[in-house]
């Protein structure tokens, strides 16, 4: 009956206590080191780092899609010809974009011997080969529909072939 | 199609792809079960790479306390450990992006659920779940941020990233138990297999359940799930792709299209990768002069050598590779040179050779002093090299004289070497 008592007042079990209070007192080993420096500077980028995902990156993606299907009423059979080399093309730049903006241009090419200034062009011929492709397919897609005067109402979604 | 109707159903909700739902969400999740702790492992073993506990010189989280307790003196076998543990290190943690985005897409909705706290318990995991999400995007991005070379961080990259990941995982731990019966239980709910056999027209959304996942007010489907799934590999696969080759090397390091280390920097016996040029760190023609000399200290005797000098003394070849923390790599370059042990018996110390303190002509930047271990030092093939690759070394690759060890962190094989402490660590 205890248990039942301390499940209605905590909300769950002694043991989801027990490991989240073990983990709390890991965190805070660690934590007190990882901000001992600029302790503001850190936090500010950890809070920060989960702000600007949740509340900035996300929902501007998604509004994003939103506002790509929105270009068409129904669901469009060329949307994911645009959704995913446009995905792929924006995770190649998220993940490296500063090699891509040169944005230490100096301090790399003073540590590597190599050039900087291959980054912006190799993404930009990246990004257009992956549309190109897509459209190249969307092309044959529609042609095949067109030839085969397919009956089906709704083609599979490219991305699914 | 028409959406289920379920409690709740029709209510407004920014969330409504039909997509979601704890089947997805586990996919990613298991995902990501498995990647992660070979990111942490991989992680701690590069700590050790360093011999942090062997010298202040070599650890830069100092104040690690028990988050050491697993140091072990690094191996000089096999030679190539470190150049697969860092690129694995590196080149999964780039490839693993896209899955944590979308596992972190996939449960977006609960960030907004109401009410924001239902018990101590609940709240006590959102808080822990604030440290799962922020300390694993800080680890991450801390880690892609210092393999491009832009320390825009708020402080040195060591500490940040080794603290900033114990932070994470005991937050992963804690969130991996907890929610493993419910991944096990989500996975089990639908069959892999049909759902990758599934095309769009067939989608329909995961049934509503106590997750909070399922979209009380699903659009219609624009993409499958195994049109979803296949996104995410791709992005996994283009990571792949234009990051991989250069912790591979060889013809393929040019296949590496967008990262840092893509192409040599030259051509002949010194055209591998450099991971700082002679004059990134000051590093002038007069430093590498005539008047250059190499110091010998082992106890109370000091010994001073010209190059002439070393260049006379027995001279070996070792085959090995340069590994660096930042995840590129080179293939084996031959070296030659004069081996540290028998520079140790030059001041006496020969037998049982202890380890060495190495220091460089550098006048700034990280580890221009290093500390190797006995057993770095008594490795045959841990030379003290002054040439490669049948050449002399080049300004970049250290001339007159670095080191080279087998299976050490590439930053440890200092380079412009001008003095060798036998039996001290700092």
């Amino acid at each position: 009956m205890r248990r039942f008592g301390f499940r209605r007042g905590y909300g769950d079990s002694p043991w989801h206590l027990l490991a989240l209070l073990c983990s709390f007192a890991l965190t805070a080993y660690a934590g007190v080191r990882l901000l001992d420096g600029d302790w503001l500077g850190i936090l500010l980028w950890i809070v920060g780092a989960a702000i600007l995902h949740d509340l900035v990156l996300l929902p501007l993606y998604a509004l994003a899609d939103r506002a790509l299907s929105a270009a068409q009423p129904a669901p469009a059979s060329w949307i994911n010809h645009v959704r995913v080399p446009a995905f792929l093309s924006g995770l190649l730049l998220l993940v490296w974009f500063p090699l891509i903006f040169g944005e230490q241009k100096r301090r790399y090419e003073r540590s590597t011997g190599l050039s900087a200034d291959v980054f912006l062009g190799r993404w930009l011929l990246i990004s257009a080969a992956l549309f190109a492709a897509s459209a190249l397919w969307l092309g044959l897609r529609l042609w095949r529909a067109r030839a085969g005067r397919a009956p089906r109402p709704s083609p599979p979604a490219p991305s699914e072939s | 199609m028409s959406p289920p109707s379920h409690p709740g159903s029709g209510r407004r909700t920014p969330w409504r792809s039909p997509l979601r739902g704890p089947w997805l969400t586990s996919v990613f999740g298991l995902l990501l079960l498995v990647g992660i702790p070979v990111l942490f492992v991989t992680g701690l073993l590069s700590y050790a790479a360093y011999n942090p506990d062997l010298s202040p010189v070599n650890d830069k989280t100092p104040d690690k306390g028990l988050l050491g307790f697993y140091l072990f003196s690094w191996p000089t076998n096999p030679s190539w450990l470190y150049r697969v543990t860092q690129g694995v290190h590196v080149t999964l943690g780039i490839v693993l992006i896209p899955v944590l985005l979308a596992k972190l897409w996939s449960v977006v909705p609960k960030l907004f659920e109401r009410p924001p706290v239902r018990s101590l318990a609940h709240g006590l995991e959102r808080l822990s779940l604030l440290a799962l999400v922020g300390g694993g995007l800080f680890v991450f991005a801390t880690g892609v941020l210092n393999v491009q070379l832009n320390y825009i961080f708020p402080g040195s990259f060591y500490p940040l990233h080794f603290y900033g990941s114990w932070v994470f995982m005991a937050a992963f731990v804690v969130h991996a138990v907890l929610r493993f019966p419910r991944m096990v239980r989500s996975l089990k709910g639908r069959d892999l297999r049909a759902e990758l056999r599934t095309p769009v027209s067939r989608t329909t959304p995961e049934p509503p359940d106590e997750t909070g996942l399922v979209s009380p007010d699903p659009a219609p489907p624009t993409i499958s799930r195994r049109g979803a799934l296949g996104m995410v590999g791709a992005g996994s696969a283009a990571l792949l792709v234009v990051t991989a080759g250069q912790s591979i090397g060889g013809p393929l390091r040019e296949t590496a299209l967008l990262a840092p280390h893509n192409r040599e920097p030259g051509r002949g016996p010194n055209g591998f990768q450099i991971n700082k040029t002679a004059a990134a760190v000051g590093i002038t023609a007069r430093d590498m002069g005539a008047d250059w000399r190499l110091v010998l200290r082992g106890g109370d005797r000091e010994l001073t050598l010209t190059r002439q000098e070393v260049l006379r003394l027995p001279q070996h070849g070792a085959a090995l590779p340069i590994a660096c923390v930042e995840g590129w790599s080179t293939p084996d370059q031959r070296w030659e040179g004069v081996r540290l042990a028998d520079l140790a018996a030059l001041v006496g110390l020969g037998e049982r050779a202890p380890g060495v303190l190495v220091e460089s002509l550098q006048q700034h930047g990280s580890f221009r002093t290093v500390a190797l271990r006995d057993n770095q030092v008594r490795d045959p093939r841990s030379l003290l090299a002054l040439k490669v690759n049948g050449a002399e070394l080049s300004p970049d690759h250290g001339y007159p004289a670095r080191i080279i060890v087998p299976n050490a962190p590439g930053v440890q094989n200092t380079k412009w070497v001008t003095r060798l402490s036998f039996g001290e660590t700092e």
